[in-house]
């Protein structure tokens, strides 16, 4: 184990280097460029033994992945904002594809108006697509994330995105340990799918299915992906005894007593265990669940985190317009069958890099706490007049 | 509907003060526009000015033009909608060599052969500026970026030849380092009938090559006029075009003295001959008989 100081972007390199990847494609954009800067680097200096290119666009970077996957080989591509909404055509498929590719997304505004700061609109918007989500706190779990994502992905055959906020993540330093060559190894065999292109064993894909064998295989995406939780709790729980550090798919923090329990993902959740610590000391019972992982939506983990609780209040940094915060929306359905759901006050903050301060969310729980019932469905946070 | 008046450079220039590195070639391209525009005199709420992403792209919003830049890769098919909604416009569109020619560059044949009236000039800075100097698809081969730092193992594109191979009907070239030869070359573009192309080479001061700055423009640089070159000829424009990356020539590379009626115009006649038809006997053939 080799400790270094980090930047988000470059953890997400080491983990790549680590794991392996054997082909590497990408197109650059702010704030993502650096994690495949540091490949590059890798590649010609030969500490990692892949090929990499620089592509023409980000379509083509994952078209690229694509083509490399689908040989049976590990491929990796890491892009954000403008860049994943570019590759969604080729995001859907590599889902019908089967390839489990992972890409490192950092989340970012989308334009118009160009912004390049933070905010989930841009892989939530994506959710759609059939790719685990995994949304992450801090660079060690970027890093443990990526490595993680590859065992996950290469067992359900589905692609896995690994996403982390612009700047407070992607740029800020931070110290992150990194496991040793032959630990990884140990931990994420080399990646051999039984169906790939080979002259050896001639195979074609992507065949024309019609309407007597498509939706089966729409049916088998959905199943492997509902099983795809219990495989990442499993690679966590693995990964936990391997490197004695653990990243629950939902984690809870102080929740057990809690009246109110507050909802976060990302960096968010890292500022709101301050705000959780400093009322605690006041005597007050607050508690905190993370939404580590998204795709499959972890929906029994959710509902234990949050069902003792007298009052839900949920951040999001992203807006699905006329309906609300996304991870809201998510949760509202994950309770809705519940005899006695609490209610859940949906705030919206953030977007656009805006800062979440401890004071953000500070008003938001003391909101929540002052209010019987939200006096909306969504509550825009720190809105100019 | 189209008005000249007399103008001076400084009517098109904004109070926006441009945020490229000193030095950056950029400043020359600004300034070439607003003299090539001025020369032209069409009043700047009558020209549409288009870019993409880059720092290049950063253009129209330092002029007095309505313009705005878009999406990367896309200032094309965005102008294009423009001047088939307003065809009476001048439509300028700019942006960099990533913008033109890896991301953008499948639009670039359909723009040229469609025909549609637009001027694009490309600063031609062979590298991401504005994501921190990455390859670009006119990057030389070896060069070495943070994102080939084994050295690029990949040939450039030649925008030159990229658009004469396609049928380009006006294609020049210039550098900020001649800033009046510029300025004209980007006036007859946009006085050209039909889609006019211009590469400038525009260096990047910050991440570009040292040998390939303003200086070593100026020395280099070949005029193209004084060497008796024949614009009519498109064989003769491509040799010379392929000497793209070694020789820096700068003028018109190619003119078509025959201009084919541009797109634009053609769905306003096409217009015009339908509007004569008459309606009532048009629907008769639609009545079941
Ligand atoms: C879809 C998408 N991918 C990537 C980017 C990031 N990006 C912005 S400008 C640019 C390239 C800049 O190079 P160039 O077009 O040559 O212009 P220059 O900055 O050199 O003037 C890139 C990759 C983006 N904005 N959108
Ligand atoms: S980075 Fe290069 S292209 Fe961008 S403004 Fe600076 S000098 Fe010009």
């Amino acid at each position: 184990m080799t400790t270094k100081v980090l930047e988000g972007t470059h953890a997400i390199s080491w983990a790549v280097q680590r794991s392996r990847a054997a082909v590497i494609a990408a197109y650059p954009i702010t704030p993502s460029s650096g994690v495949v800067e540091l490949l590059a680097e890798m590649c010609a200096d030969g500490r990692l033994d892949a090929r990499f290119v620089a592509v023409e666009s980000e379509h083509s970077a994952l078209a690229t992945c694509a083509g490399a996957s689908q040989t049976g080989m590990r491929a990796f591509t890491a892009t954000s904002s403008h860049g994943l909404l570019y590759m969604h055509e080729m995001l859907h498929w590599c889902v019908g594809a089967r390839l489990p590719i992972v890409l490192a997304n950092v989340n970012r505004a989308v334009g118009s108006p160009w912004n390049i700061f933070a905010d989930q609109n841009d892989s939530l918007s994506q959710r759609d697509t059939g790719w685990l989500q995994y949304y992450c706190e801090d660079n060690q779990e970027v890093l443990d994330t990526i490595i993680q994502a590859y065992k996950v992905a290469e067992r359900v055959l589905l692609p896995a995105m690994v996403c982390l906020d612009a700047f407070f993540l992607s740029h800020t330093s931070e110290p992150v340990s990194i496991p040793e060559p032959h630990e990884v190894d140990a931990y994420l065999p080399p990646f051999a799918p039984d169906y790939f292109l080979s002259p050896d064993e001639p195979h074609a894909f992507g065949g024309l299915s019609a309407a007597d064998g498509y939706m089966e295989l729409r049916a088998r995406i959905d199943a492997a992906m509902r099983h795809a939780e219990q495989v990442a709790e499993e690679a966590d729980e693995e990964f936990g005894r391997l490197f004695g550090r653990r990243h629950p798919l939902v984690e809870t923090y102080k929740t057990d007593d809690a009246d109110i329990v507050l909802v976060a993902s990302g960096t968010v959740a890292g500022t709101a265990r301050e705000v959780i610590d400093a009322r605690r000391a006041r005597g007050e019972r607050v508690g905190l669940v993370k939404i580590h992982l998204f795709r499959p939506f972890p929906f029994t983990p959710i509902r234990r985190a949050v069902s003792g609780a007298k009052k839900i209040a949920i951040i999001d940094r992203n807006v699905s317009f006329g309906h609300g915060g996304i991870m809201a929306s998510e949760l509202r359905s994950a309770m809705c069958a519940h005899p006695l759901a609490p209610p859940i006050f949906s705030f919206i903050a953030g977007l656009g890099g805006r800062d979440i301060t401890p004071q953000t969310i500070d008003d938001v729980v003391a909101h929540t706490i002052q209010q019987e019932q939200p006096e909306a469905d969504t509550l825009w946070v720190g809105l100019k007049e | 509907m189209t008005t000249t008046t007399v103008a001076t450079p400084n009517d098109y220039k904004s109070d926006l003060k441009p945020i490229w590195c000193p030095g950056c070639g950029d400043y020359g391209v600004v300034q070439a526009i607003y003299r090539a525009l001025a020369a032209v005199g069409r009043p700047p709420h009558e020209v549409a000015f288009v870019s993409g992403i880059g720092c290049s792209s950063r253009i129209p919003g330092y002029t007095t033009t309505y313009g705005f830049n878009t999406v990367h890769g896309r200032a094309l098919p965005i102008a294009q909608g423009i001047k088939l909604a307003r065809p009476e416009l001048l439509v300028l569109v700019a942006g960099g060599d990533g913008d033109g020619f890896s991301i953008g560059g499948g639009h670039v044949p359909h723009a040229v052969r469609r025909n549609i009236d637009l001027t694009y000039v490309v600063m031609d800075n062979q590298i991401y500026g504005l994501t921190k100097g990455q390859l670009s698809p006119t990057s030389p081969r070896g060069l070495k970026t943070v994102s080939s730092a084994y050295g690029s193992v990949e040939d450039p594109v030649n925008p030159l030849m990229y658009v004469l191979g396609y049928g380009a009907r006006f294609v020049a070239q210039g550098t900020p380092a001649d800033l009046s030869g510029l300025a004209s070359l980007i006036e007859a573009g946009l006085r050209y009938p039909g889609f006019a192309f211009i590469n400038v080479q525009s260096p990047c001061i910050t991440y570009g090559q040292p040998e390939a700055q303003l200086k070593a423009h100026k020395a280099a640089m070949k005029r193209l006029e004084p060497m008796g070159h024949d614009v009519t000829d498109r064989l003769a424009a491509m040799r010379l075009a392929a000497e793209y990356g070694e020789a820096l020539y700068t003028g018109v590379f190619y003119r078509d003295p025959n201009p084919s009626p541009t797109y634009d115009a053609e769905l306003v006649e096409r217009r015009r001959a339908f509007g004569t038809l008459d309606r009532a006997r048009a629907l008769d053939r639609f009545v079941p008989h």
